[in-house]
Formats: structure tokens, C-alpha cells, sequence
């Protein structure tokens, strides 16, 4: 697939019909703010339990409807926001379009792909601004900090932090923990023991999912067995693509919950979060996209969002003096999360409140009540200052990519 | 309204003693309707519903049936007729107060959330949160004067006091959008910080205060200019920066006070309206929205969401006397005296 769509999403000379002051403006004085939105999701493979999949178009449809929120202030102030958008089907074709886009004079790219994706396009464009919409990767955020990527989609150790507070609150302190065994999935499952040593849990068993089981008996047969181990308050699965972990549910040998990627599940947005205005965001989301906003999504419109603050108060379009204002306290972001959201000057990930939802309920949002940080209680959520190796602060001290 | 004013009689009688104690029950429901002390009333977002609070008693007296997740409230400048904001069924509702019945509905547009009436009292300025409009309507004619492409999702909404200008927030937008009543045409804008909620014009219509929700920040505003002459930030021992969210805000007629409700920092800062300088911060109930004086402005009550109650806070002693529990989200107030 080759898709390169320039579109011009709102027209200034449209728009400032609206507002009498710039009726009489030239278009030349417009400040034009292109953004690429690169998208790439590998293929999960084949899934035993994939009857509800995930929206193909998942982040994109985010990115699209901040830059029509974020032309609304732009036609007041004569900026122009517009959308490029290049989705592949693999890594390579993906650098290729990022190339051409450059090429043709943007700097500021929102990437929803994987990690090993994100980084050689952070190569491939050093002078350029990269919004990371697609990755949980932890290195990213820990060791292998890329001086010029922000991250707005959370880390899985954000996320696991989340749950394991809550888990805390609710004093459900002895886990199970099953995982799946790609990559992704072993990764969560790191997120979750790191989680469930910083809040005081105990992983009281521990197994991976391989389906080598008796092939006579389904998946859902399978589990009560599967999850007879010493006692255990609540079962935490890793499994990422969604392959066994809905079976999990009401199949385990004791009457426990189910938390992790399935169940009762940690995410930066859901269709459940209604308050802080979140309403009126899932309504505007709807209607332009005709279904439910997930987290790609959110994280997309973060990405897009975070950019035209910066915009609207640097009245420029830098890449660098976009990426030096992020990561100072200076650009309060409204996320719709009840907070002011900013971004960690250590390794630019977003700080944000993380919901913890079930299929039709929002259940929690972390960071609890009770767990304090001495300067932002969101940091008790990742990684913390002391807990990583690079500092994007100090000009590139991030250690760069070496692979 | 949940009063029983039917009797079942079965044997279809006429029974004197019945037909007195209905006669004492009208005449008392209709007593307590006008002629009692200052009322407030109160919109309950998740419940569809309006508190009604005796401010004598202090105590919910009734609780009365309207439209989908009312919000905004405002009251015709007689104080007979209650305009309600019911935002999920995409009208503004009127209601008697003299009777307590909602008589008649107005095209508000879509999502209408916070209104403002012109001093002529037929003109209503309407946010229409999901349409990016504000919406004029003739209260009279029940016409749609005008509509006024605005920012995304106007939320604020005040009219000076001389009419001249009808001022409306954009909570994403973060604007202040300033229309020109003659002409109903947008004809300036005023950056400010993260979501703007509210706006409100003090008595004599020389400076406008407009709250930032995210940024934190109160801007107060030249009205002759349209620029940010201050802005002020909030800082509570023991409450994190960035739960201070400021929302509702009201200032006292005798120009000496202004008080803001900071959301989910659960206190209303005092400010000093002439210095500007931040005079002391009242715990309240949690998340609180709006604010509203008694007529003798003596008192003012806050609107708590996540408690689902009302604070009263003693305006001379500056102390919070009561709160009073309501319905689920109270979002709105109004007095009547």
C-alpha cells in the first residue's frame, strides 16, 4: 500500500470569513503548520480470540481531529494546521514516505509504529520533531532515550504502574501472572513484575501460555485448570494481541478477577472516560470518525495538540523550539484527564492519568489517592527521574540509537 | 414536581373534612411556592433534575423533573422565570417558578451548556458546546436571531452590563470571543490560557474576569481594550498546582471581593477585586463548579459535582457555614430573593 495524502484539512481563506480582523489579510501572512501522521501496524498474527478487531484506521482519525480543534484557535490567530498522511504496511516503505515528507519541507511527525520503526525514522530525520502515538516501549523511555522523540501513547511500565496502585488500594496483593510468549507480551509482563515490586505485591506463580494443551478441550476448558496454582488474589495476563487472555474471565480456578491486558485493563483513553469535559471529546471524535476513541487515537490527538500549543505560544513552527518548550513547565497541555498534562524533561514521555476500565465501566483512574511523589504525583506512574539513564535536557544527553 | 395534590376516593363522596384539607394543602403548596424566604436552585447534571433549597432552613425542599443533563441555570431579571440549560436534550427549558412547571422550551441549538441574558431581557446568548456556535435567541418570539461561529467548545458565556458585548469561552479554541450585540457579529478575540469555563463582568462593566481551568489562571481583562491587564494564579498548602483549576467565578456588587471556584482543588480562593492580591482559600466540597450570592449577598453558595452537595459560605466572616446535600453533580445555582 502507497498512500500519500497532502490534505489540506481547514482552508485559511475559508476560515477568516469567520473572523472580521483578517478579512482583509493576504494568505502570505498565514503561518502554515504541516504535520505528518506516519502510521504502521505490523500484523499481529493469527489469534484465537480476535472476534472484535481493532479499527484499522486506529491513531490517524485522532491526529485528524486535532488539527481541525487545533485550526479553530489557528484561524483566529492566522495559523494554518494540515494533516500529511502516509500509512504502510512495513518499516521500510514507512522511512521511505517519512523521506519524501522531509523532503518536501516537514519537520513535525506524529508515528504510530513499533519501536524498532520509531527509532530509524528518529535517524533518518535528526533535524525533524517525532510525536511517538504507536509505542509502549519502555527502553525508549529508560535507556535508549531518542533526543528527538516525544512520547504522548503511555509506557507499559506507566500503564503497569497504574493497575498495581489499584491493585494496592483494593489490597488484591497476591498475583497470578500469565503471559503470552511474543515479544510485546514478555515485555508487558516485565512492566507488571516491576509494577508489583514497586507497590508491594507478590507474584505468587507465574506461567506462559502456549497452548500445549489437550487439544480436545478448548481454550475456555482449558483455563480453570491452567490457573489452579497456589491462591491468588487477582490474575494478571500479558497478552497484547488478545490471543487466550478473554478467555481468562470467570475461567479461573478461584473466583478471583482478571487484570493486565484483559479484564480490568490500564489505557490512556476509553470510550467510559467521561468527565473533565471528556464528553464533549468522544462526541466530537464520533462524529468524525464513526465509532469509539481508543487509545492510538488519544494519543494521536495528544501528539497533534501538544504541537499546536507550542505553536500557539511560540507563534513558530521549530521543530527544536517546539521539543525545548515541551519539556519545560511552561506548556501546560489540556488532555481532557482532569490534570494539566506536561511532558517528564527527562525522557519526554507525557505525564497523564491513567484509567483503568473494564468493557462498559471506567473503574478507577490512577495515579490513588495516597500514593505521593514529591513533586507530581503522575510520576509515581513510569519511570521516574532517578530511574533513568538519560537526560533530553541536557542537549542530547539522551544516549542516542546505536543498533 | 414529586407533591401529590390528588386524593384517591374511592367511593366518589364528597367528603367536607377531604375537601378542606385539600383546600389547606393548595393554599400551602402555593405559599410555599412565592411567598417564603430566598430559594436557591440548584441543576443536578446526572439526575435530570433541580434541587430546590429554602435558604431559611437551609434544606432541600423539593426536587423537581427536567430535561436531559441540566446545566447552565439563569433567572429573568423579575426573578419569575427559570431558564435551564438542558444540555443532552438539545433545548433550553423555561420554567414558572410561581408554579414550578416548565412552560415552554426554547430552539437553543445543539448542547447548549452556559447562557447569558442581555439586559433587555430577551436576547439569550447560548454556547452550543458541540456545534462550536453561540445561538441568540428572542425570548419573546422564541426566534433564533443569530448564530456565531465561536472556537471549539464555547462553554462561558456573560453579557456586559450596558448590553454592548456578549462574551463567550472556548474551552479548546482558549479564547474569549467578543460579539457585538448590534450587529450579533464576532468581532474580537482574546487569547488566554488552557480551557476557559467562565466569564463574568463586574457591576460597572469596565473589566472582565475569565477563568482558565487548566492553565490555572484567573485573566482579568480591559474592557475598553480587550487585553489582559492581570493574571492571577492560585497556590493552596497541600493542594498540588495542577488540581487548582479555576472555574465558576462572582464578584460582589460593592466591587470588594471576587471568589473563584478552583474545581477539584475543593477550596473558592477570595480575592481582593481591587488589589488583585489572593486573600484566603475556603474549603468547600469536592469538584466545585459554580457559584451564586443571596440577593443581600450576604451568603454564597458553591456547587460541589463530585460530592453531590452545596457549600454555604458566610460572605462577611468569610467561614463556610453548611453544606447542604443535593442531587447527583450539581452543576449550576440561581437565587431568587
Amino acid at each position: 500500500m502507497q498512500r500519500i495524502n497532502p490534505s489540506l484539512m481547514l482552508c485559511a481563506a475559508v476560515l477568516c470569513s469567520l473572523a472580521l480582523p483578517c478579512l482583509a489579510t493576504p494568505a502570505a501572512d498565514v503561518l502554515q503548520v504541516r504535520i505528518a501522521y506516519l502510521g504502521y501496524t505490523p500484523a499481529s498474527g493469527p489469534l484465537l480470540s480476535n472476534v472484535i478487531p481493532e479499527p484499522s484506521d486506529a491513531g490517524r482519525r485522532g491526529a485528524e481531529l486535532a488539527i481541525s480543534d487545533s485550526n479553530s484557535t489557528g484561524h483566529f490567530l492566522k495559523h494554518s494546521y494540515q494533516l500529511d498522511v502516509a500509512e504502510h504496511t512495513d518499516g521500510a516503505s514507512l522511512l521511505t514516505a517519512a523521506r519524501e515528507l522531509h523532503a518536501q519541507g516537514v519537520r513535525l511527525f506524529v508515528v504510530n509504529a513499533p519501536a524498532s520503526s520509531l527509532r530509524q525514522l528518529s535517524q533518518a530525520l535528526p533535524d525533524s520533531l517525532l510525536l511517538n502515538a504507536g509505542s509502549a516501549d519502555d527502553s525508549l523511555r529508560q535507556r535508549q532515550c531518542l533526543n528527538n522523540v516525544l512520547h504522548t501513547l503511555p509506557s507499559r511500565a506507566m500503564l503497569a504502574d497504574a493497575l498495581a496502585q489499584f491493585l494496592a488500594v483494593r489490597k488484591w496483593t497476591r498475583w497470578l501472572l500469565i503471559s503470552g510468549s511474543t515479544e510485546d507480551d514478555q515485555a508487558y509482563a516485565s512492566a507488571l513484575k516491576r509494577a508489583a515490586k514497586r507497590f508491594g505485591h507478590r507474584i505468587v506463580a507465574e506461567k506462559t501460555w502456549s497452548f500445549d494443551n489437550d487439544q480436545r478441550r478448548s481454550a475456555q476448558a482449558e483455563m480453570p485448570l491452567f490457573t489452579q496454582t497456589t491462591e491468588y488474589d487477582v490474575v494478571l495476563v500479558a497478552d497484547e494481541r488478545g490471543d487466550f487472555g478473554e478467555y481468562l474471565p470467570y475461567n479461573t480456578w478461584y473466583p478471583r478477577p482478571v487484570a493486565g491486558t484483559q479484564g480490568l485493563t490500564p489505557t490512556a483513553w476509553h470510550k467510559t472516560v467521561e468527565t473533565f469535559g471528556a464528553a464533549q471529546l468522544q462526541k466530537r471524535f464520533e462524529a468524525l470518525a464513526g465509532r469509539w476513541m481508543n487509545d492510538r487515537d488519544f494519543a494521536a490527538w495528544m501528539a497533534v495538540r501538544s504541537i499546536a500549543a507550542a505553536v500557539t505560544k511560540l507563534r513558530a513552527t521549530e521543530p527544536q523550539a517546539i521539543r525545548n518548550l515541551a519539556l519545560t513547565a511552561e506548556l501546560p497541555l489540556d488532555g481532557f484527564k482532569g490534570r494539566k498534562l506536561s511532558f517528564r524533561p527527562w525522557n519526554g514521555e507525557l505525564r497523564q492519568p491513567i484509567p483503568l476500565v473494564q468493557p462498559r465501566a471506567l473503574v478507577s483512574t490512577s495515579p490513588q489517592d495516597g500514593f505521593l511523589h514529591p513533586h507530581n504525583e503522575m510520576d509515581s506512574l513510569g519511570y521516574d527521574q532517578a530511574e533513568v539513564s538519560c537526560d533530553l535536557t541536557r542537549g542530547g544527553q539522551g544516549t542516542p540509537y546505536s543498533p | 414536581m414529586r407533591t401529590n395534590h390528588h386524593t384517591t376516593d374511592n367511593n366518589k363522596r364528597i367528603n367536607p373534612m377531604r375537601l378542606t384539607h385539600l383546600a389547606c394543602a393548595i393554599a400551602l403548596g402555593l405559599a410555599s411556592h412565592t411567598a417564603l424566604a430566598t430559594t436557591a436552585y440548584v441543576s443536578n447534571e446526572k439526575d435530570d433534575s433541580i434541587s430546590v433549597i429554602d435558604l431559611g432552613s437551609l434544606e432541600v425542599t423539593a426536587t423537581l423533573d427536567v430535561g436531559m443533563r441540566p446545566r447552565g441555570l439563569l433567572l429573568s431579571s423579575d426573578n419569575k422565570l427559570l431558564y435551564i440549560c438542558a444540555s443532552d436534550s438539545d433545548r433550553v427549558q423555561v420554567m414558572d417558578l410561581a408554579t414550578r412547571t416548565i412552560i415552554k422550551e426554547l430552539p437553543s441549538g445543539a448542547d447548549p451548556e452556559q447562557f447569558a441574558l442581555h439586559p433587555n431581557d430577551r436576547w439569550l446568548y447560548i454556547s452550543n458546546e458541540d456545534d462550536a456556535l453561540v445561538t441568540v435567541v428572542d425570548t419573546q418570539s422564541d426566534e433564533v436571531l443569530g448564530q456565531i461561529d465561536v472556537g471549539v467548545e464555547p462553554e462561558g458565556m456573560a453579557v456586559s452590563p450596558d448590553g454592548k458585548w456578549a462574551v463567550n469561552t472556548s474551552e479548546t479554541t482558549n479564547m474569549l470571543h467578543w460579539i457585538d450585540t448590534t450587529t450579533q457579529q464576532l468581532v474580537d478575540n482574546t487569547l488566554v490560557d488552557q480551557r476557559p469555563r467562565h466569564v463574568e463582568f463586574d457591576k460597572n462593566g469596565k473589566r472582565l474576569w475569565a477563568s482558565a481551568e487548566i492553565g490555572g489562571t484567573v485573566s482579568v481583562i480591559d474592557v475598553a481594550s480587550r487585553q489582559i491587564e492581570k493574571v492571577l494564579t492560585f497556590q493552596i498548602k497541600g493542594v498540588h498546582p495542577d488540581k487548582v483549576q479555576p472555574v465558576g467565578v462572582k464578584l460582589s456588587d460593592d466591587g470588594k471581593y471576587a471568589f473563584v471556584a478552583l474545581g477539584p482543588a475543593n477550596h473558592v480562593a477570595v480575592v481582593d477585586a481591587k488589589s488583585y492580591e489572593v486573600l484566603d482559600y475556603l474549603l468547600v466540597g469536592r469538584r466545585v463548579w459554580h457559584l451564586a450570592f443571596t440577593p443581600d449577598q450576604k451568603r454564597l453558595l458553591t456547587t460541589n459535582g463530585v460530592s453531590g452537595d452545596v457549600s454555604v459560605i458566610d460572605v462577611d466572616t468569610l467561614k463556610v457555614s453548611k453544606s447542604i446535600k443535593v442531587g447527583r453533580y450539581p452543576w449550576g445555582v440561581v437565587v431568587t430573593p
